[in-house]
């Protein structure tokens, strides 16, 4: 990352979200590297891209536009890797039909970003030596997130810039361990290692260790799931470790669905609002600081977590509670130690047979693949690309076209809605909320001056926020980093404002993800709202958990 | 999704080349005698790392391997032939045939003097490792006389640089003061600030890059400061603490801590230190748990860590309330 | 960068005076370096540096507020709190102090109140350190804010004059001859258009044989010019005598771009020679400069210019003006497509940035902290670049260096001090005042040239090279003014400051003095200096005020520990020369003995 020539972060304000990260990004910048900042809003992170052309403000949902629009460019100027490609990928000329349409007018009127900043990052990127392409939810939280990815990719495999040292895409993960989550089969269609359920000899590996027959087809995601619940197909629910109740997109209808299942079961380190809506409650060891284990980190890097100190009075161990709910339904799995359980996962899982736990200890962590113990672990992925000929599958390029957000803007609901976060909080508070930051600026609504000045509302003064699914209430504060007509809030405050009321959860099919990133609403100042005789609520009913 | 798995998921990616890291660029050995031995390093290796290679102990105070050299505190300066001076080991660069000398009766009073320079002005109760340079160097910080009370609180940022009041009683001045207390997770003492300049750079360029903090004032009134001394709140800092993880002397300290101490409760005997991961984003930032009495009182990072290298963000520093405050 | 501010906001005067200064200059790249610019700008039109005002200049400029505070709060000249449009700075240095520097200060109290504080918020006074007037001791330097602001340096100074400059009456000034009793000499080098021609005129500086060097240099070609200056032999006035060819020499073969930088920062207690030079023949400095560009391959040179000379000020910014306009600077130098052009920086009080790598940092927007050496800046100096950096003086003598050849420069003087020299002679001499001479006068010569001694005629202690320098003794009349001759009598010729005291002197009083200067003036980087100075003051005072901490004898050894600790373990000149004088004067002179505690 230090040594790259030019980053680009696309939907990622990464000096909030990600700020150790972003100590990277900023030694390479010292050093020289060109930062370009692909992101509605003029965020903590762009304030350090290249002056005057190194943000892009894109309109919320015109990611695939842009990405188009510069491989157009690209191509236009001659600037692909054409060996690269005739070497390591597929549909290539199918890519670049699709691309065709999407000239720098064109995508300057869509994404409403100046044509000539397009073609400058379209130049910079494609000459750069080494460039890195960094992305977080303002990718991933859309209703076509999958074909977002995708278009991002392509812009990689056009010009090369994957695989090599110095240069790669980057999806910066909001979690210490969905990553790890991840690698170890909490997806619907994995089983651990990233191997796919649905491969009949993988499954059969896992089953000859484990005993047990395994369903041989990839399950729900979690908007699956929540629409099993609202056709019936589900009724029970298990929640490890996640609160629904305030993180998921439409929370009227989450909250709605959560309450309405025979039985919820949450196994939390802390009484969430979702766990106040569980039957059982079963009361879990911080993972981080209170059990022995491993998380996985964006760079794929595994690495040990160890207990600092020992769980409160009644609070157990995630693996004690799970093997002793397995006891109970009359399988003993023992009482294995998170070493152990490591050891089954090396010899199950090719990507981490490497990984001894002696090593985890003493190389401070290790990048996954590494298939055995004399291998280094990989600084970066895709290296196999750059073989000649390329090893295993080409990459393929795949065509992705524009489809605008859903929560459409209409003169009812004029505004888009967007959400992030705040440097000192984390998604909905649970944790963060419990330590005292001189700097939380709590729960408001973002607006640019000028709107503020069109609504006549000044800093401070309460607006009230209405989309097609629900309504609150919150301060209003002023971002001269925003564009006039886009409004900005965090989840991280669902007791004081619950911005989840709002949002919409028209889902990607590929990924089950939420669109948070594009909502439509109306603004308008508190005292209208009450004269046309809508009561002033408060946020949502749920209550912060209690410690 | 990663396109790992695009071509088709079923399929496991085959296992490709190992990455290839570029070399470092061959660094040129430079020999050079220190105390008499003589020793190789590669070119642009500083006195101080060619001292430590064979082994000889270098008392440093501003230096830290994740911050640029400042050379302020001159506690390393060793004796170069041919240098009219004695020159800082932290950043001056070997160079071939240099002859070195680390314990001569120069350098060793001009360590000694730099302690009690620093003693006689300084707070130094939180920093046991200068305590060890005293013993060694034999320091009497007290002979140049009784100090003079503190200051009130604020009155040291309002000096005007190139004035201060004349001595006062024979008592030499200090840098003694109120203890700032304007936000809960960490305050400064600046009684106990040798202004090393760490906590600046860790705050600049080094790594957080925000800038809240920065020298203000000139000569013994110099001082690390926000912008016309307001409050943290006020200010740029966004509580990192990363100032707090560079801080030598306990003058940047955890609130937490802190507050022990004023209790009397804090008891590093007592005191464990865990490494676990981070609970928040997908940095993976290592941290060290600081637990007493079954309680986190404090969290570091190793400075060796090439995620972090010693910094953390707020909420790896100070988001930890939550596991103490369960029951 | 993401940077935060408080919610302080500028006033519109701020604001206008911001944009004024930064209207038409080139924000891109090291757009820092007009920080000190637009403090001058925000201090000059209100007296103080408001936080809005500071705020506004931190946007336009992209510099963190804490680290502009910084800067602005390290130099005396920039008010960071509340503050009265008018201030009168009273100098107490040594030079003044033998000449009524205490009535002065004791009659501006009466007038204006405690130091510090005003009666009627329009104006309050400071003690100063030295203002570069000593040859007509006491001074005060008051200066008025306001559009434009009223600056006046008044030297002698009486409280009535201070009171009416305070409330803007100009006050005129003695003549030249008070402070260049040498005037229309025959055969002075440096000083020989000082007081003959109008400093104002460009046609006049021609007239006077103005240019003729710079077009003899471009006819030479840079190479040629820096072999001549070699041969000179000629070095360094600024105080550390370091040979001005090979300096050169080594910038020469140095990556681009370079810099040149006119070191006119002049604040050694007792030195005053480069504001004579450029108060009165301001088109030879720019000349010299423009040979200096020339030979070393700068394009660009900076001019860093004292912040309490108000008429140097004046006339360098009307030369460069002339200059320019009459293609003498600028993109093509006498049609002979030489480009060059110099900026003109004011310093805002503070002695350290008169150490090089400490100006270096003051341009570009920093504190002015000096950097550790090695790295030299004619390797890395300014913005990191290879930087040539020269006094005043030095540069002037380039000018005869180039028109006579450096061989007949070098026949003048001694074999290792050759060519003229100034001397700033102040204090008890009956005629005080910049004089010009070949090296190798000796220091009774010299004073005779001034009239011989003043004051009661019976001399205690005569300093040598400013505060920075050596105490000898009347005893030393015969050594010679020379960089060698000097070092044989344990002194320095330092920044050729020659400053006799009489018996009415209290020394020890001098010395305290002294010992605060360097306390006031640390940059308080490093440990030895920054607290070494401290407790070095403390220790004189408690022997001027005859309390000593234990035994005289243990106070002197504790001295001496403390000044060994600063010279060699100092990151810069001024640790390292903070005790030099102090030591001096203890070894020599019959200050402190045991009985007389
Ligand atoms: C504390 C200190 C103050 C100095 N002040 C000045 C000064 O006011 N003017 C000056 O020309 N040199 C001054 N110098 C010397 C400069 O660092 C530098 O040596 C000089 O500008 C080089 O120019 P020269 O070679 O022409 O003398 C000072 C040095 C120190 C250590
Ligand atoms: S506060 Fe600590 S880190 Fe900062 S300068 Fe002072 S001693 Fe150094
Ligand atoms: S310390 Fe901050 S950057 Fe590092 S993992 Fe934790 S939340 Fe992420
Ligand atoms: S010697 Fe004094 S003036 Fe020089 S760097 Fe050190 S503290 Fe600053
Ligand atoms: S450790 Fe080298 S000067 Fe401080
Ligand atoms: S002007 Fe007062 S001492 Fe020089």
């Amino acid at each position: 990352m230090e040594e790259t020539d030019l980053v680009i972060l696309w939907g990622s304000n990464a000096r909030e979200a990600h700020p150790i990260f972003f100590h990277h990004v900023l030694k390479a910048i010292h050093r020289g590297a060109r930062l370009y900042a692909v992101d509605p809003r003029k965020t903590t992170s762009a304030q350090w891209a290249v002056p005057g052309t190194g943000h892009l403000p894109l309109y919320v949902g015109t990611d695939i536009p842009l990405a188009n629009a510069i491989a157009r460019e690209i191509l236009a100027a001659g600037l692909e890797n054409r060996s690269f490609i005739e070497n390591a990928t597929s549909g290539f000329e199918e890519y670049r039909r699709s691309v065709e349409p999407w000239t720098l007018e064109r995508a300057e009127l869509i994404t409403g970003v100046p044509a000539e900043q397009i073609r400058e990052l379209a130049h910079a990127y494609a000459r750069a030596d080494r460039a890195v392409l960094c992305w977080t939810l303002g990718i991933t939280e859309h209703h076509n997130a999958v074909d977002n990815v995708r278009a991002l990719i392509n812009l990689s495999l056009l010009t090369g810039h994957v695989g090599r040292y110095g240069s790669g895409v980057c999806p910066l993960r909001g979690q210490n361990n969905v990553q790890g989550g991840g690698d170890m089969g909490a997806l619907p269609d994995r089983l651990p290692g990233f191997q796919h359920v649905e491969n009949d000899a993988l499954r059969a590996k896992f089953e000859r260790v484990w005993g047990v027959a395994i369903p041989p087809k990839g399950g729900w995601h979690l908007s699956g799931m929540f629409e099993a619940m609202e056709h019936g197909e589900m009724t029970a629910l298990y929640v490890i470790g996640e609160n629904p109740a305030n993180s998921e997109a439409d929370q009227h209808r989450t909250v709605r669905l959560l309450s309405g299942l025979e039985t919820l079961v949450v196994q939390d380190m802390l009484l969430t609002a979702t766990a106040e809506l569980a039957d059982v409650v079963l009361p879990a060891a911080a993972g981080w600081c209170e059990s022995e284990g491993t998380v996985t980190n964006s760079e794929r890097r595994v690495q040990r977590v160890r207990q600092a100190l020992p769980p409160p009075p009644g609070v157990r161990d995630d693996v004690e509670i799970l093997c002793d709910l397995a006891r109970r339904m009359g399988h003993d799995l023992g009482n294995p130690t998170a070493e152990e359980l490591w050891n089954e996962l090396r010899a199950l899982s090719p990507a981490h047979a490497g990984m001894s736990w002696t090593r985890l200890e003493a190389e401070d962590g290790l990048q996954w693949p590494c298939y055995d113990e004399s291998h280094p672990g990989e600084l970066y992925l895709h290296g196999r690309l750059w073989a000649r000929p390329v090893i295993g599958p080409r990459a393929p390029f795949k065509a992705v076209e524009h489809d605008p957000p859903v929560d459409e803007l209409t003169d009812e609901f004029p505004i888009r809605l967007t959400t992030g976060r705040h440097l000192d909080s984390y998604n909905t508070g649970v944790q963060t909320g419990l330590f005292a930051s001189p700097m939380r600026k709590g729960g408001t609504v973002d607006l640019h001056p000028e709107d503020g000045w069109r609504l006549g509302v000044a800093e401070g003064d309460r607006v009230r926020v209405t989309s097609r699914r629900g309504s609150v209430v919150a301060p209003v504060r002023f971002d001269s980093g925003l564009r006039p007509g886009l409004a900005f809030m965090t989840l991280h405050y669902p007791d004081q404002v619950a911005t989840n009321e709002l949002t919409i959860d028209a889902v990607d099919p590929g990924s089950g993800t939420s669109e948070f990133k594009a909502t439509a609403v109306r603004i308008e100042p508190v005292e209208n709202a009450q004269l046309a005789g809508k009561q002033e609520t408060h946020g949502s009913a749920l209550h912060r958990p209690r410690a | 999704m990663t396109f790992q798995d695009a071509p088709d998921a079923k399929i496991p990616v085959p296992r490709g080349p190992v990455p290839v890291v570029p070399p470092p660029r061959p660094r040129r050995a430079v020999e050079l005698t220190i105390d008499g031995q003589s020793v190789a390093v590669p070119e642009g290796a500083t006195l101080l790392e060619a001292a430590r290679q064979i082994g000889i102990d270098t008392p440093t105070l501003c230096f830290l391997e994740n911050l640029t050299p400042v050379n302020v505190c001159r506690i390393c300066v060793v004796e170069v032939e041919g240098s009219r001076t004695l020159v800082p080991a932290c950043s001056r660069k070997a160079e071939p045939g240099m002859v070195v000398h680390t314990d001569s009766e120069r350098v060793r009073l001009s360590r000694r003097m730099v302690l009690e320079l620093l003693g006689s002005s300084v707070d130094l109760s939180t920093a046991p490792q200068i305590a060890g340079y005293m013993e060694r160097y034999d320091a009497h910080p007290e002979r140049f006389g009784p100090p003079a009370p503190p200051a009130r609180d604020h009155e040291r940022d309002l000096a005007r640089p190139g004035h201060h009041p004349a001595p006062h009683n024979g008592q030499t001045a200090t840098g003694g003061q109120p203890v700032k207390v304007d936000n809960e997770l960490y305050v400064r003492d600046y009684s106990k600030c040798i202004l090393c300049y760490k906590c600046v750079e860790a705050c600049g360029t080094d790594a957080q890059n925000t800038f809240a903090i920065a020298l203000a004032g000139r000569g013994f009134e110099a001082r690390i400061s926000t912008e016309y001394d307001v409050p943290l709140p006020d200010s740029a800092c966004v509580y990192c603490g990363n100032c707090i993880g560079v801080c030598p002397t306990g003058a940047l300290m955890f609130k937490s801590e802190f507050d022990l101490r004023q209790a009397e409760a804090w008891d590093e005997s007592r005191q464990t230190a865990t490494d676990t991961i981070c609970p928040y984003c997908g940095v993976g930032c290592t941290l060290t748990v600081h637990v007493q009495d079954e309680k986190i009182v404090k969290v570091t990072s190793p400075i060796d860590h090439d995620v972090t290298n010693g910094h953390l963000c707020i909420k790896g520093r100070f988001g930890w309330e939550f596991v103490n405050r369960r029951e | 960068m993401d940077l935060h501010f408080t919610a302080h906001e500028p006033d519109p005067e701020e604001m206008e005076a911001v944009d004024r200064l930064l209207s038409g200059l080139p924000l891109n790249g090291h757009r820092r370096q007009y920080l000190l610019p637009v403090l001058h700008a925000i201090q000059d039109r209100k007296g103080w540096i408001s936080p809005g005002a500071l705020n506004y200049a931190c946007q336009r400029l992209e510099v963190p507020p804490a680290e502009a505070f910084g800067v602005a709060d390290f130099y005396a000249l920039f008010q960071t709190r509340p503050h009265p449009p008018v201030t009168v700075h009273v100098c107490d240095d040594i030079a003044c102090h033998a000449r009524g520097a205490e009535a002065l200060c004791a009659e501006v109290r009466t007038a204006l109140g405690p130091e510090g504080e005003s009666r009627d918020g329009h104006a309050t006074w400071h003690r100063s350190p030295c203002l570069g007037l000593c040859e007509r001791a006491p001074a005060a330097l008051v200066v008025a804010a306001g559009d434009p602001p009223r600056d006046q340096a008044l030297a002698p100074a009486t409280g009535g004059d201070v009171l009416s400059a305070a409330v803007g009456v100009a006050i005129p000034q003695p003549d030249l001859a008070a402070s260049v009793p040498q005037i229309g000499q025959p055969g002075l080098k440096l000083l020989a258009r000082v007081g003959r021609i109008d400093p104002t005129s460009l046609d006049d500086y021609r007239a006077a044989g103005g240019f003729l060097a710079l077009r003899r240099a471009f006819e030479m070609g840079p190479a040629a010019v820096v072999r001549e200056v070699v041969e000179s032999k000629l070095v360094g006035r600024g105080g550390a005598a370091f040979p001005t060819g090979i300096k050169w020499q080594g910038a020469r073969s140095a990556a681009l771009p370079r810099y040149l930088v006119c070191n006119a920062d002049e604040s050694e207690p007792g030195t005053f020679k480069d504001r004579v030079l450029m108060e009165n023949d301001p088109f030879a400095l720019i000349e010299a400069m423009t040979i200096a560009g020339f030979a070393t391959g700068c394009e660009k040179g900076f001019l860093y210019l004292r912040g309490e000379y108000p008429l140097a000020l004046a006339r360098i910014e009307n030369a460069l003006q002339r200059c320019r306009e009459r293609g003498f600077l600028g993109e093509d130098i006498l049609g002979d497509g030489v480009r060059f052009d110099i900026e003109l920086r004011r310093g805002a009080g503070a002695y350290i940035c008169g150490e090089e790598t400490a100006l270096m940092n003051s341009l570009e927007g920093r504190r002015g902290e000096p950097r550790n050496k090695p790295p030299f800046p004619t390797e890395a100096g300014l913005f990191g670049q290879p930087t040539v950096i020269n006094n005043v003086e030095t540069l002037v003598n380039v000018l005869p260096i180039v028109i006579e050849g450096g061989k007949a420069f070098a026949a003048i003087g001694t074999e290792r001090s050759t060519g003229p020299k100034l001397f700033c002679v102040s204090g008890h001499v009956k005629r005080p005042g910049v004089y010009e001479a070949p090296f190798g006068i000796t220091l009774g010569e010299l004073i005779d040239l001034a009239g011989g001694f003043g004051g009661t005629g019976r001399i205690q202690a005569i300093l040598l090279g400013g505060a920075a320098g050596a105490f000898v003794t009347p005893d030393h009349l015969d050594a010679p003014l020379t960089f060698e001759g000097t070092r044989a009598i344990g002194a320095t010729l330092g920044s050729a400051v020659v400053m006799p005291f009489d018996d009415t002197v209290d020394l020890r009083q001098i010395l305290r003095r002294i010992a605060q200067f360097f306390r006031d003036e640390s940059c308080g980087q490093c440990v030895p200096c920054r607290v070494g100075t401290v407790r070095q003051e403390e220790l004189l005072h408690r022997l001027a005020t005859d309390r000593p901490l234990g035994s005289l004898a243990a106070e002197l050894a504790l001295l001496k520990e403390l000044g060994q600790a600063m010279r060699d373990a100092s990151i810069c000149g001024l640790g390292q020369t903070a005790s030099g004088a102090i030591e001096s004067a203890l070894a020599r002179l019959p200050i402190y003995q045991e009985k007389t505690l």
